[in-house]
């Protein structure tokens, strides 16, 4: 090969700036992936409370809110999230996401007919959460929950969306008259 | 006036720019291009414009901060004097944009502007669409009212079901794992730094391609593009049949670009600005969400996909679009320009606008949608209770309490979710009533659980005087 001092000490530049190009392109990617690296996913989801089981008569479904666990000041309102609670009976309970399934609008409860509606694309879903009808293609995304010292507490923390990993074990039930 | 010639002379000398944008004004272009079919081009970059001036003009107020960016909205329009004429100027401005980036492309194409040797510059071109589309929604959640988070919420919905890196692009698009501080500030990013940024570049290179290439001639039917003729013959066009750019052609540019801007402010002046609607509160859960103009057809198209076939066209629907876009000067890439002769493009362009149209125009009534409040805030109208008994007019109660009015109008007035009852005794005999409200079917809830023997009765009654004057009641064949 034949290459000049002048040729070889250009190409020693580029790959020099190349270089240092790699070495500052690292932490900007790191910065810009710090939403989904792991060391930051086990705070994502704890345990919350939604306050005394006397608040969630049995035979009820009521609305509940809890502050997101992660939570800034910038966050405003936007870190209060809501959920329904259905009390089974007083003890046993179903906590369903405020999100419909299909594309994420918040349902709402009828305690007369006993359904959700969702106002986007008119998804249905029974008082269980199970799919009655319209767009979506499940039932409402659960919470798991537990009881302690006269509590009611959620493991939330995370917008739940038809591909979250952390609520691809609830069954799909499937309406009975589907 | 001395004075400004000696300064300008100064300049010149220095900068040396006066020789080259001289030329640039005085090129000569095709003499059927100073048409009105021409102007929508130059319309966009100046609303490209105003959307600059009037961003920057609401960047010095607007806080981008969860917690304060709706009060940053309100005090936007209500205390700082012509803070609402800023903010109807930039979203009139956002709709005029882009209407006028689709008339340019449909123009274009049916001017088989794309062809050789034009390719890149409509290649740059729908990536300055996919930009503005990427404006428009960045600025619809810049406006952080109730819309703008529910909206994100479908957004996130729509990405998550992506295989595999679905969660991740919701954690990266949201900038956490719920819609909050960080979701708005990285779209702040987005659609005041990034994307304006990117678009100031992409517009830069449509005009050199413009520029270089020329414009398009005016298509005649049977003059064929042949790479190896084309630029020679387009030469001749312009010098031996040419007008100089200014002022021969830029006149209806001029006019156009005007009416054009004057739209806006009427516009802006008439009907304000966009909201914000409520403030973005996700506990305030009392409300329907609904997207702008421009995305009012996606809202359609999602709510009548059949479910099995949502999460594959929303997918892959967009990205076949782009293939076919990007790919379009390839495969067309010589031969008959003008729109008489090319029946498919007309009727391509003709399908995707009554398509667009359609979709907005059911978007805009929303049938799929219940009447949330129906049940409660609309009454049955008087026709339908006149002359009932007890247990009929019991009915019509249950009818209303249960939330049948949501889903299912009568004489016009409440939800179009599922079919209007003011026949439905014509459709179904009293056993299939009676199993349609306790079964239900046909995307119907079903209600058995939820309704006692009485009340299904009462329901049933109601529902079988629903029957027009002279018309027969449905009768079940099988019973004599």
């Amino acid at each position: 090969m034949n290459l000049s001092r002048r040729g070889l000490l250009f190409n020693l530049g580029i790959l020099f700036n190349a270089a240092v190009a790699a070495i500052l392109a690292l932490p900007i990617v790191r910065y810009l992936l710090s939403p989904i690296i792991r060391e930051r996913k086990p705070d994502q989801d704890s345990w919350l409370a939604l306050g005394t089981l006397d608040q969630f008569p049995a035979g009820q479904t009521r609305l509940a809110t809890y502050r997101n666990p992660i939570a800034n000041p910038s966050d405003g309102e936007t870190a209060n999230i809501p959920c329904w609670v259905r009390s089974l009976d007083g003890k046993k309970f179903q906590v369903f996401a405020i999100n419909c399934a299909h594309l994420g609008c918040p349902v709402r409860w009828f305690p007369q007919s006993g359904l959700f509606m969702c106002p986007c694309h008119g998804g249905v879903y029974y008082s269980d959460g199970s799919r009655a009808s319209g767009p979506p293609e499940r039932g409402l995304f659960e919470y798991s929950y537990k009881v302690e010292q006269g509590k009611l507490l959620v493991k939330a923390g995370a917008l739940p969306t038809p591909g979250s990993p952390s609520l691809t074990n609830i069954s799909i039930r499937k309406s009975p008259c589907a | 006036m001395r004075v400004i010639k000696i300064v300008g002379d100064w300049l010149d000398q220095r900068l040396q720019l006066a020789r080259p944008i001289e030329d640039v004004m005085e090129h000569p272009v095709p003499r059927q291009t100073a048409s009105w079919a021409y102007v929508f081009g130059s319309a966009a970059l100046t609303v490209f414009i105003l959307q600059l001036v009037t961003g920057i003009l609401l960047a010095l107020l607007y806080v981008p901060s969860a917690a304060e960016a709706w009060n940053s909205l309100q005090i936007l329009n209500h205390d700082v004097s012509l803070g609402w004429f800023i903010r109807a100027l930039h979203g009139w401005g956002s709709n005029f944009m882009l209407a006028i980036v689709f008339i340019h492309m449909a123009q274009v194409f049916l001017f088989g502007a794309y062809k050789f040797p034009r390719e890149l510059t409509w290649i740059v071109g729908v990536v300055l669409l996919l930009m503005t589309l990427g404006m428009a929604f960045t600025g619809q959640v810049l406006r952080f009212d109730q819309d703008a988070y529910w909206g994100l919420g479908i957004g996130a919905s729509i990405a998550s079901r992506v295989p595999i890196l679905g969660p991740s692009i919701v954690n990266l698009m949201l900038g956490g794992p719920i819609i909050a501080g960080a979701t708005l500030s990285r779209f702040f990013a987005l659609h005041v730094f990034v994307i304006p940024g990117s678009l100031l570049a992409f517009i830069g290179v449509h005009l050199l391609l413009v520029l270089k290439l020329g414009i398009n001639e005016w298509p005649m039917p049977g003059r064929l593009v042949r790479r190896a003729t084309y630029l020679k013959e387009y030469h001749e066009l312009t010098h031996r049949d040419g007008i100089p750019f200014v002022p021969g052609a830029i006149t209806r540019d001029l006019f156009f670009s005007a009416i054009i801007l004057l739209s806006i402010v009427l516009c802006a002046l008439h009907f304000g600005p966009f909201g914000p609607s409520g403030q973005p509160d996700p506990t305030i859960i009392q409300t329907a969400p609904r997207p702008d103009y421009f995305f009012l057809w996606l809202y359609a198209v999602l709510s009548l996909l059949p479910p099995s076939m949502e999460t594959p066209a929303l997918l892959i629907g967009p990205a076949i679009i782009l293939a076919i876009l990007f790919a379009l000067p390839f495969f067309s890439g010589e031969g008959e320009k003008s729109w008489r002769r090319r029946p498919i493009a007309v009727l391509t362009i003709l399908l995707v606008a009554v398509g667009l149209g359609t979709f907005t125009n059911l978007a805009g009534k929303a049938p799929w949608s219940p009447i949330m409040d129906a049940w409660s805030g609309e009454p049955i109208p008087p026709q339908f209770l006149k002359g009932r008994t007890a247990l009929q007019r019991q009915g019509a109660l249950v009818f209303q309490a249960k939330q049948c009015h949501n889903c299912h109008s009568l004489a016009g007035v409440g939800g179009q979710r599922g079919p209007d009852l003011d026949q439905v005794a014509v459709r179904l005999t009293e056993d299939q009533l009676i199993r349609q409200v306790i079964q239900g079917g046909g995307n119907m809830p079903a209600y058995g659980k939820n309704l006692s023997p009485a009340e299904t009765t009462a329901l049933v009654s109601f529902l079988k005087t629903l029957i027009p004057a002279g018309q027969a009641p449905a009768r079940d064949a099988s019973r004599p």
